[in-house]
């Protein structure tokens, strides 16, 4: 186990503003909205950057609380917990991270989304989110397929994935943000 | 009809709809996880407006931020207008987008593209 200060040194070396471990709620989340914006009020940030950093924060957590609320094949507590950090570069950039355990058979279907998403370019995407906003279905709980696309089109960059496979279950999906000043 | 009126909070938006003047206001920020319970009363209130609709009929739409999730239940709600619009009254929606906020402008733009509703953008001063 390592000590508190190592992890502090972790999150200061890694310019850490907000890190969270645990199931993804309602209230979470608008807490950790609240915390972001008036930490970048702070920071005295461009309402364009703003605004972009609060979007995509906004559609990265729902898509956690989404995934964890509706794939029933996640039981156990720790198959629940997701993990989520926000880091500001010594440039200003912005990286919105997140990881979450998925169910390996749906690994494929994800992967071939991100890089379908990943392989267009700006009017691509704008082409693709109107016809998926126009004729995608929506989930029940309001997950209607749009997040990523949004994601990478505000970004304006490609979506950095990665999947680690943990047993015959599961696999755990990390997932970088980049947002440039 | 009655006018519907819900107040914002801080994911949802505040909605006024008067069914007796024909005037639909959407104002502030819209990050709901689940729109589609949310956007409900509005759409079904348009619904029963489209019987009996006025001859003109204005929509403000002043969001700050809004979801994917709710950018669908938006849609909705501008699918009844174009069934209104198509109708027995003429529809103007005003989208409203900061100044810089060009993801905000370009949302507007795909509603657009999307729905045959007569749009107009309109550019406000950050506040």
């Amino acid at each position: 186990m390592k000590n508190i200060h190592d992890f502090y040194n972790m999150m200061e070396d890694g310019n850490i503003m907000l890190s969270f471990k645990g199931e993804v709620t309602s209230d979470l989340l608008t807490s950790i909205l609240q915390i972001m914006e008036s930490k970048m009020e702070v920071l005295d940030e461009s309402p364009k950057i703003k605004k972009k950093v609060y979007n995509i924060l906004v559609e990265c957590l729902q898509n956690l609380y989404h995934h964890i609320d509706e794939d029933d094949t996640l039981t156990a507590a720790n198959e629940k917990s997701a993990l989520f950090m926000i880091r500001k570069s010594d440039d200003g950039d912005y990286s919105i991270m997140t990881g979450n355990y998925i169910a390996n058979e749906n690994v494929n279907h994800l992967k071939s989304r991100l890089d379908k998403i990943n392989s267009m370019d700006k009017e691509e995407l704008k082409d693709y989110y109107k016809e998926v906003l126009n004729n995608g279905e929506m989930s029940a709980k309001g997950g209607g397929g749009l997040g990523m696309i949004d994601i990478a089109r505000k970004s304006g960059k490609k979506l950095d994935y990665s999947f680690v496979n943990i047993d015959n279950n599961f696999s755990f999906f990390s997932l970088i943000v980049n947002i440039a000043q | 009809m009655e006018e519907l009126i819900v107040e914002g909070s801080s994911k949802t938006p505040t909605i006024k709809f008067n069914p007796e003047t024909g005037y639909l206001l959407v104002r502030g920020r819209s990050i709901p996880e689940n729109s589609i319970e949310f956007y409900k009363p509005l759409v079904d209130a348009l619904e029963a407006y489209n019987k009996n609709s006025k001859s003109q009929t204005k929509v403000d739409i002043q969001l700050e931020y809004f979801n994917t999730s709710s950018s669908k239940c938006i849609l909705d709600v501008f699918k009844k207008l174009e069934v209104i619009n198509a109708g027995s009254s003429e529809v103007t929606i005003n989208w409203y987008y900061e100044e810089d906020d060009e993801d905000m402008l370009e949302a507007g733009e795909d509603y657009q593209a999307i729905i045959s509703v007569p749009f107009k953008m309109i550019e406000v001063e950050e506040e």
